[in-house]
């Protein structure tokens, strides 16, 4: 199949590579950049694994082409610590309030967390539940989830935003 | 100051790689040279196979080489079931490429092995197969009367009667005495029921995937497994390669649930393949062929039979199953009913049992441990029985389950099934449950919603259990005709700086070994939890092991850390004994450190380890280095125990469940890790609660996989669930020195019942008495309709893997509204 020649930005570096049409972005950063740390968890665009940013907006990358990202900038759960390693507020909440356990989802649930701040700065327990709707969790069952997610927006800067349930173990 | 890391809330070691992405899971391998699978699979429940022509497809671009059955039917070897549970269990040969026949839909026929990912599976699209399809059976109740066969050649679809009876047994009274006595008495009753365990996927988020090298002496294997050491061995006896042959290594695994305890026709493909081309070989599977040929769970028919005075005294409980075992026997699929078996009588005292299971064969893709394995299906039958007890005495569920549970003060408790309960609480845990829930105030607004006649119906659902975990004494398990131990393997070793390595037999697939390991190698040795490295899920790592599965990672692996530890602190006692010129009587160890009693002169466990990589100044006839492995062979299952309490709201106009509350008060004995332990027990909770709610794998008439992929296998996500309310009750487990019992299973098996009676209760006094699961609107709404038509939804419902069931509509199933009223656990 003739390949197509792009050019774009993952996580600050430019690359300029020829790929397949067919090539999803999520093969295109797996299989051509090594980037694996965004994952694969279905065919059908329903589990989130796979979310990454495009131009700062979270997508599913195993629901657009390699080609369509031409031009645009393309940030992986690789890019978002800081240069020195300092985690980003949003990795930090995940493993402070024990959101992962397999940690298969938790790329693709951080990425999206952080858009999901971005757009609501103090979001409560509804919002996060509902904008979190696209990427499954088989492990976590949410409840730390959610409150990573708040503590992570607190983090990003939104004011104080209170977990709404802090159901734990006595 | 002492170290107490057990029961510290340690963020886990094992975050820092996954949430930065830097991961290690077996897709995200690559080796030069490496070669890639795609599988051809049938897409016929039942068929022979008359031609494969894989002309086309072998000079595809990239291709190295196209495998059938037919090409390895004297190397593939069957697939191994290691729980042959009588010994005239009948199986069919279970090839891991089928060779002439294939008996359900999803089962591999060709394999392309070819360059790249793309050009294998654009390949696999031209291999010619020719069928010619064969009756499909597909119901269990169709199986047992067995005019259509799984297996033509087996002559029946039963693979298998597995029977206990306590009065046989001499460990309780005859059921049929008691069923007969109620039926005569007056002053007793008689409650027959039939519940259904729908078929369940484990739907792990990370699909499974096999990269075999075979470019060295020895053959290794990174495999997505929750079973590394199982998974050596049996490729090894599958195979007939020497094990010592073989390397099994499981990096970081995402998710399990027992659905990554086998050993796949994939990983002995991909070791075909492997060795065939001489090349090092990945096959990772998309989420459509997962859900199709990962094995299922549950898929049980249940019939019951209890008997109980009118005063709400249980005198017998006899249990029948028809238990779906699929086309074939994967590795444990057998046992899984009979775990189940130990569990019906549940938490109380019952004085007469009986329990059979046919297992029967079906042409669907082969059932094995699901979350739970057994218990969670067992739980629920029994929690719907005690509800529908309940009903018809007309009695609080509560005050029924008090007059029939087993007392605090009658712990240790032999079990009509011979097992003992080492401890309990039984009271205690419902007692701190119902306040946490505000029982009285529920049961007043549902009095009030019911009198006004309000279109939403509130319904609360009860569910008490127990478990048995920590799998198990070798001994039971071999009474059990189970093929293998159920001990556990540790190594610890001190290193010359006095930091620690910990080898553990059990490999985690998100349950935070590595961080509960080192709580409790830091606590027991007195070193700091930064020092301490636990390395697992590499057989020429750990060398022996028996893996991950059944909540037996902390009771019985964790406990072979303790043991192995323990001989680390006797040796350096023995040399920080000499370094001190002190009798070992005198000397004491904690924190670290051996003192000699009543003096300030001591030496840490680092001054000894340096000692003895030295090695100059060791006692006569100590040999150097400070380590030491032992195995941990239970002498009893442990019992978890718990209350789970649901609050439902069933919209009686449109069918719609809400789940407005939810909690739990489980007693897991000791806790090493609160953090893990909740975490534990919320995925837990979303699993269970998905069975009642949310999750069914649905065949057509054809027998074809309609739930096969995530826009119809609802998984739930977090929009489908509300805030859970945990907390514990701490009852020691008495057969182990950490006194834990385990928490990886309990949450789904008291959840699924605490939601299905919620949602019978809420509508039971509009004459619906049973609901099949899961209950999605349509099912509640038919229910509701049929109510007036005899039992409850029965008229309307379908039976288990019946293609009925296919009828739901799925999109209408979407989402169980979550309510706001959750509250705190202090
Ligand atoms: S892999 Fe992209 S949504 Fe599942
Ligand atoms: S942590 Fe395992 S899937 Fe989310």
């Amino acid at each position: 199949m003739a390949k197509k020649p792009i050019s774009l930005t993952v996580d600050g570096v430019r690359y300029a590579d020829d790929v397949e049409p067919r090539t999803l972005l999520v093969q295109y950063l797996r299989e051509q950049l090594g980037k694996t740390g965004t994952l694969v968890g279905c065919d059908t665009t329903n589990c989130g694994a796979c979310t990454v940013h495009l131009d700062g907006r979270s997508i599913k990358s195993c629901t657009m082409f390699a080609v369509q990202a031409d031009g645009h900038e393309v940030t992986t759960i690789e890019g978002i610590a800081a240069a020195d390693g300092t985690l980003h507020p949003m990795q930090q909440a995940f493993h402070e309030c024990h959101a992962l356990q397999c940690g298969f989802c938790t790329p693709g649930m951080i990425m999206q967390s952080i858009d999901l701040a971005n757009e609501h700065p103090e979001p409560d327990e509804a919002t996060v539940r509902e904008n979190l709707e696209g990427n499954l969790c088989r492990c976590t069952g949410y409840q730390n989830i959610v409150k990573a997610v708040q503590a992570g927006a607190k983090e990003m800067g939104g004011a104080a935003a209170p977990a709404s349930t802090e159901a734990g173990v006595a | 100051m002492t170290v107490t890391e057990i029961g510290a809330p340690r963020r886990r070691k094992e975050d820092q790689r996954l949430i930065t992405g830097r991961s290690r899971y077996t897709d995200n391998m690559v080796l030069p040279g490496m070669l890639h699978l795609a599988m051809v699979r049938s897409p016929f429940a039942h068929a022979r196979i008359t031609n494969i022509d894989s002309s086309e497809a072998s000079a595809a671009s990239g291709v190295v080489s196209v495998i059938t059955g037919a090409d390895v039917a004297d190397i593939q070897g069957s697939l191994p079931n290691a729980w042959p549970i009588t010994p005239d269990q009948k199986a069919p040969p279970h090839p891991a490429i089928a060779v002439d026949r294939v008996a359900f839909a999803g089962e591999v026929v060709a394999v392309v092995v070819a360059r790249s990912k793309k050009e294998a599976q654009d390949a696999a699209d031209l291999v010619d197969v020719d069928y010619d399809e064969l009756p499909v059976l597909l119901d269990l109740e169709d199986a047992e009367k067995d005019t259509v066969l799984a297996h033509p050649d087996l002559g029946t679809n039963r693979s298998a009667l597995w029977v206990f009876d306590s009065g046989e047994a001499g460990t309780g009274g005859d059921v049929e005495r008691a069923l007969a006595h109620a039926d005569a008495a007056d002053d007793e009753i008689r409650v027959d029921r039939t519940y259904y365990q729908q078929r369940l996927i484990p739907a792990f988020m990370e699909p499974r995937s096999t990269v075999v090298d075979p470019t060295s002496e020895q053959i290794t294997m990174w495999s997505a497994t929750q079973v590394p050491h199982i998974l050596r061995l049996m490729l090894a006896l599958t195979l007939g390669i020497p094990e010592s042959k073989v390397r099994v290594i499981a990096p970081d695994v995402g998710g399990g649930f027992g659905g990554k305890l086998q050993v796949t026709p994939e990983e002995v493909i991909t070791m075909l393949a492997a060795r065939r081309t001489g090349k090092p070989c990945k096959y990772t599977e998309t989420r459509s062929e997962s859900l199709v040929a990962a094995h299922h769970g549950r898929a049980q028919v249940q019939r019951l039979s209890l008997s109980a005075t009118r005063d709400g005294v249980v005198t017998g409980l006899k249990v029948a199953l028809l238990a779906d075992m699929g086309a074939y026997l994967g590795l444990v699929t057998s046992g899984v009913p009979i775990l189940g078996a130990f569990m019906f009588p549940a938490i109380y005292k019952i004085p007469a049992y009986r329990f059979e299971c046919t297992n029967l064969f079906t042409n669907k893709v082969w059932t094995d441990a699901y979350r739970g394995a057994g218990r969670p299906e067992a739980t629920f039958a029994i929690e719907r029985l005690m509800d529908d007890l309940a009903a018809e005495l007309d009695m609080d569920p509560i005050e029924l389950r008090r007059k029939n549970w087993i007392t605090h003060e009658e712990f240790p408790f032999t079990t009509v099934c011979g097992l003992e309960y080492d401890s309990g609480n039984y009271e205690a845990a419902t007692a701190r449950a119902l306040e946490l829930f505000g029982y009285d105030e529920l049961r007043a607004e549902q009095k009030r919603r019911r009198d006004e006649g309000d279109p939403v119906q509130l319904g609360i659902g009860v569910s008490t259990f127990t478990e048995m975990c920590g799998l198990a004494p070798s001994r039971v398990l071999g009474s059990l005709d189970y093929g293998a131990g159920g001990w556990e393997y540790a190594q610890v070793r001190m290193l010359p700086t006095g930091n620690v390595e910990v080898v553990t037999g059990v490999s985690a697939h998100g349950q935070g070994h590595e961080t509960a390991w080192s709580q409790i190698v830091a606590d027991r040795l007195g070193v700091p939890f930064e020092n301490v490295e636990v390395l697992h899920g590499d057989t020429a790592i750990a060398q022996k092991g028996l893996d991950t599965y059944g909540s037996r990672s902390l009771a019985v692996g964790g406990m072979a850390v303790v043991a192995a530890a323990d001989k680390v602190i006797a040796k350096a006692k023995v040399i920080a004994a000499h370094l001190l010129e002190a009798a070992e009587d005198d000397l004491e160890f904690a924190d670290g450190t051996f003192t000699v009693r009543g003096t300030d002169q001591g030496v840490g466990l680092g001054e000894v380890s340096l000692a003895t990589f030295a090695a100059h100044n060791l006692p006569d006839g100590v040999e150097p280095s400070l380590d030491s492995d032992a195995t941990f062979d239970p002498e009893n299952f442990s019992f978890p125990h718990g209350t789970h309490l649901a609050a439902m709201e069933v919209d009686t106009e449109t069918g719609q469940v809400t789940l407005r509350k939810y909690v739990c008060v489980d007693d897991i004995g000791n806790v090493v890790n609160p953090l893990i332990v909740e975490g534990q027990v919320h995925g837990g909770l979303a699993q269970g609660i998905a069975q009642a709610l949310f999750e069914e794998a649905v065949h057509d008439d054809a027998g074809t996989l309609v739930t096969g992929s995530f826009v119809d296998y609802l998984v739930p996500s977090a929009a489908d669930l509300p805030a859970f309310v945990t907390d514990r009750t701490e009852t020691a487990s008495t057969t182990n020195a950490l006194g834990v019992k385990g928490v990886g299973e309990a949450g789904t098996i008291a959840s699924t019942p605490a939601i299905v009676n919620g949602v019978i209760d809420a509508v039971r006094h509009l004459g619906v008495d049973d609901i099949l699961m899961p209950c999605s609107p349509s099912r509640v709404w038919a229910a509701l309709q049929g109510a007036d038509k005899g039992r409850g939804a029965e008229a309307a419902a379908p039976t288990v893997n019946s293609p009925e069931v296919a009828e739901r509509d799925v999109a209408s199933t979407g989402a169980v509204q979550t309510g706001t009223d959750e509250g705190t656990a202090q």
